[in-house]
């Protein structure tokens, strides 16, 4: 049986007793009579109608009359499909159904009408596939916030054939077209998101592997018996979600899965639970075609959580190792596992691991605390930057040189890299005309907004409100009331709001991972922004950002402080182009250097990357990175700038606050809606 | 003259009956201490945890009465101390809340500082450190604080602005008294009592706030209050469906947009 019967059975209710086939007949003869011959009678129609519900009956009849008065012949052969239609499309398909034909039939006569209307099957199925079906594409955007406001972190989403998640991953259906409603597919998507979030956050995959089965028959049987122990847990804290899972669970469970689901139902029942209620089903129990039934794959999802603990395990040991070596200049015993549970004093990162390691395993293995020496960052990449290193030597002429912060030695490594600045080549004066074509909407609504920012710094004379007397306004009215006059209202001094005294650089990522999409939105951003800020007057640069390994840092000079925005600034906007790798230290040590000689009050630097700091050498990639950049941007706001990052960030981001600051930074997650958000930001930042 | 109006003041400002606040780690405590040390006290923490509500309840429990002034971008020094207008040609002085405030002794609690003007820290740097004094520079007069005077400020972290950022020589003068959400128990015993809700009720408002919190950072610049946990438990004990309350007290409150409220709605409906 197809899933939308099930929604239409659902939704009746019948409280009326149906009519019997005698008073239909009567009814349709009544409607249609002027069509009905000796060789064409109602009984048929009147008998299939009879089986039917009362309300689908009293539907039939009312859109039988509407049809009739139109045409007897459509309204005939519409009383004879319209039962079908119903179970095909639910009430307000086969209503949408019937009108696409009586326009037709409007338009283009009888023949043609009655043909629409006979072809159901390709009317259901477009409408399916257009008016009612829901893709990823369309809903990942809400499911990810809801997911996130679930779990506290963001999970990671796929379009993928099935339901099913790796644990660090939820894959959803591409499209899901079950039902006729938009509300009850999309309905389907959420519940089965939220049942692969409960997956991971109630331990399906808490087993060794070979405890799991292997027959995709029984691997089905167990993904239906961990919905159902899933179920439990979310009837407690979500009602309303639970309710949604429970009016999508049709057809009713069989009888031989009731013993298994009073047990599962016990609080603090386990995935061994639905295992050993698994082996109790009778062998002739099949799972029931639940819509948000996705499957489950134990192998995968244990080969991805190992991988991931394994690298945690080795994160762990090396963050032990360091703090342990810290403890020791403190004249602290070494960490023990004592010290982590009380937990307070270790360090942000070991706090982090051991949680990552706790959800997963439920326990601290041993072995994990051990401090162990360096080795958390692959080896292989160290190689490849040695190499690099070595064949950019010679290029080392007249390049700025800037310390680098190494954090396992907590010192600075002197002169470590060398910066260039480079001009970026003018690029397609095009792109930036169709991006003032595209955003011109969101261009007017931001030069209004950031009008509303500009400041004014005057003293207001003669003000009916104000700080202070004006003096002068004050003898004057006194000359007027010894004159006979009046003394007027106005005699205040008001000063009006300061003058925004602020300059701000942007420092954009041009590292190879921006290559596409990233960058057309970055660039569109930036065309934006100026358009924004020509408004207001404040003083600005925009400068890109890129490198290979520490000898080849380069800054990319896109607008200087003391350019107008102009054809060449355009241009060269246009030009920005996705280059190598992101180191982003040396670049802000420099880009702050260049703000600090600015004179204004409010120094701000704002940063746009879409991630890590990331370089091939030094293993920059990683902890390092992170450190280098974080001491960078300490370095800045020592210097009196503010400094502020803004990151296009796809992956769960936990080592920003820790990078950035916790309130300086901001993610935008999607991306396509940098070019609105990055004004508006900076427009936040300084209002 | 002056003598009998201040009376009058103080007893319009002061609370008559107990402004409901539930303690959670001895900030009641530290507060007193404070005040009987004669140190002014920062409240640090979100919008919607109760802060204002905090000050108020120690108003009553010192029995001394309360000058709330809640800042904002075009408050300046002389808002707070006072200024002179002019009438039938003679120019008057009127005290500011503040001027008002150190004459009666009262707690004075600037919410959100870090909205006002600039100069106006400048008038409360001798009133926050030992010298408890408030210079009258139009006036030429020097106010000293009566030992029942205490000055309160409050500040929201998290706002991301570079120039809300407090200063560290206006700062380094306070005790510092850091607010958060409560913990969920404590939480939803507030919504409860506060809103007349059920508890069970109030334990998924709770619900559905912490999951707002976890959207901080994406998506939304602060999670659901609990004030707005309250509203909305008010619109329920009046008898509107939850979903529709939290819709109303608790989405649309918190975003604009339209993917994050269809996201906001669909944790609503799954908590209700």
């Amino acid at each position: 049986m197809s899933s939308s019967a099930r929604y239409s059975e659902a939704s009746l209710g019948a409280a009326e007793a149906p009519l019997g086939a005698a008073e239909l007949e009567r009814r349709l003869e009544e409607l249609v009579g002027a069509v009905l011959s000796s060789r064409r009678s109602a009984t048929g129609l009147a008998r299939g109608l009879a089986e039917q519900t009362r309300p689908l009956q009293d539907f039939v009849l009312r859109w039988t009359a509407v049809t009739a008065k139109s045409s007897p012949e459509l309204a005939y052969q519409y009383a004879g499909l319209a039962a079908r239609a119903v179970g095909e499309l639910g009430y307000a398909g086969a209503e949408r159904w019937l009108m696409t034909a009586i326009d037709v039939y409007d338009r283009e006569g009888l023949y043609r009408a009655s043909a629409e209307l006979k072809d159901l099957a390709a009317f259901v199925g477009r409408a399916r596939e257009g008016a009612w079906g829901v893709s990823f594409g369309k809903v990942a955007g809400v499911l990810g916030i809801f997911l996130a406001g679930l779990a506290g972190r963001r999970l990671q989403l796929a379009p993928a054939d099935s339901a099913w998640t790796d644990t660090a991953t939820l894959f959803l259906p591409h499209r899901i077209t079950l039902f006729a409603s938009r509300a009850e597919n999309f309905r389907v998507y959420k519940v089965s998101a939220a049942l692969l979030w409960a997956q991971t956050r109630f331990g399906t995959f808490a087993l060794a592997s070979a405890q799991y089965p292997q027959a995709p028959h029984e691997l089905e049987l167990l993904n239906l018996l961990e919905t159902l122990r899933l179920a439990v847990r979310i009837e407690h804290d979500l009602p309303g979600l639970y309710r949604d899972l429970e009016a999508l669970s049709r057809p009713a469970l069989g009888a031989e899965f009731r013993a298994a689901r009073e047990r599962l139902r016990a609080p603090g029942a386990t995935v061994a639970d639905s295992l050993a209620a698994l082996g109790r089903l009778p062998a002739s129990a099949r799972a029931p075609d639940w819509p948000f039934l996705g499957t489950l794959d134990p192998a995968r999802a244990l080969a991805v959580r190992q991988e991931r603990v394994a690298r945690d395990k080795q994160a762990l040991r090396a963050a032990l190792q360091r703090w342990s070596d810290e403890r020791g200049e403190e004249g602290l015993p070494p960490p023990d596992g004592e010290s982590l549970e009380g937990g307070a004093a270790a360090p942000e990162e070991v706090k982090r691991l051991v949680e990552s390691l706790l959800q997963d395993l439920g326990d601290l293995p041993e072995d994990c605390l051990l401090p162990a020496g360096e080795g958390a960052y692959p080896a292989r990449a160290q190689q490849a930057g040695a190499a690099a290193d070595g064949a950019d030597d010679r290029e080392d002429g007249g390049a700025l040189r800037y310390d680098e912060w190494d954090h396992r030695r907590g010192h600075y490594r002197k002169d470590w890299c060398a910066l260039r600045e480079r001009d970026v080549h003018a690029g397609d004066p095009a792109f930036v005309e169709a991006a003032l074509e595209r955003y011109r909407p969101q261009i007017r609504q931001l030069r209004r907004s950031f009008e509303a920012l500009r400041g004014e710094d005057r003293r207001l004379r003669g003000e009916p409100y104000g700080e202070d007397v004006d003096l002068d306004a004050l003898v004057r009215g006194h000359a007027e009331l010894a004159a006979g006059g009046e003394l007027g209202e106005r005699l205040f001094v008001r000063r009006a709001r300061h003058e925004r005294d602020m300059v701000a650089l942007f420092m954009v990522d041009m590292s190879g991972s921006t290559k596409g999409w990233i960058n057309d939105c970055e660039r569109h951003a930036l065309v934006l922004l100026c358009e924004a800020l020509e408004v207001l007057g404040d003083r600005y640069a925009i400068y890109g950002f890129s490198g290979l390994t520490r000898k080849r840092c380069e800054v990319y000079r896109v607008k200087r402080f003391d350019e107008p925005y102009d054809h060449a600034v355009r241009e060269r906007i246009a030009g920005i182009q996705a280059l190598d790798y992101t180191r982003m230290g040396a670049a802000i040590r420099h880009l702050s250097g260049i703000l600090a000689r600015q004179p204004a009050r409010t120094r701000l630097l704002l940063t746009l990357s879409d991630g890590k700091p990331d370089d091939f050498s030094d293993g920059y990639r990683g902890e390092y990175g992170i450190e280098d950049t974080r001491q960078a941007l300490i370095e800045a706001r020592r210097a009196g700038i503010h400094p502020f990052c803004i990151t296009i960030d796809r992956e769960a981001s936990d080592y920003l606050p820790h990078m950035y600051g916790a309130a300086n930074y901001t993610v935008v997650a999607d991306v396509a809606r940098l070019p609105t958000r990055l004004a508006e930001l900076y427009r936040r930042l300084t209002r | 003259m002056a003598g009998i109006e201040l009376a009058a003041d103080a007893a319009a400002l002061r609370l008559e009956r107990e402004p409901y606040y539930c303690p959670l780690h001895g900030e009641v405590e530290l507060f007193e201490a404070a005040w009987r040390n004669r140190v002014p006290v920062l409240l640090k923490g979100p919008t919607g945890c109760g802060k204002t509500r905090f000050v108020e309840h120690m108003a009553w429990r010192l029995g001394r009465p309360l000058v709330t002034v809640s800042c904002h971008d075009d408050l300046t020094a002389s808002d707070l101390a006072g200024r002179y207008l002019v009438t039938a040609g003679e120019t008057v002085w009127v005290d500011g809340p503040m001027t008002r405030a150190v004459r009666l002794g009262a707690i004075l609690y600037l919410d959100e500082i870090v909205e006002a003007r600039k100069d106006t820290t400048v008038v409360i740097h001798p009133l926050a450190d030992d010298r408890r004094a408030l210079f009258l520079e139009k006036r030429g007069e020097v106010l000293h604080a009566p030992p029942e005077f205490m000055l309160a400020i409050s500040y929201n972290p998290g706002y991301q602005s570079v120039l809300k950022e407090l200063k560290q020589s206006t700062r380094q003068r306070f005790v510092a008294i850091d607010f958060d959400y409560p913990v969920a128990e404590a939480e939803a015993a507030i919504v409860a009592r506060e809103s007349g809700v059920d508890a069970a009720t109030a334990q998924a408002l709770v619900r559905l706030a912490h999951m707002t919190r976890n959207l901080k950072g994406s998506g939304l610049d602060e999670g659901a209050s609990t004030r707005l946990l309250v509203h909305a438990g008010k619109l329920i004990a009046q008898g509107v469906a939850p979903r529709t309350a939290c819709e109303a007290a608790v989405a649309l409150a918190l975003s604009d947009e339209r993917e994050m409220l269809a996201a906001l709605n669909e944790l609503v409906s799954s908590v209700f």
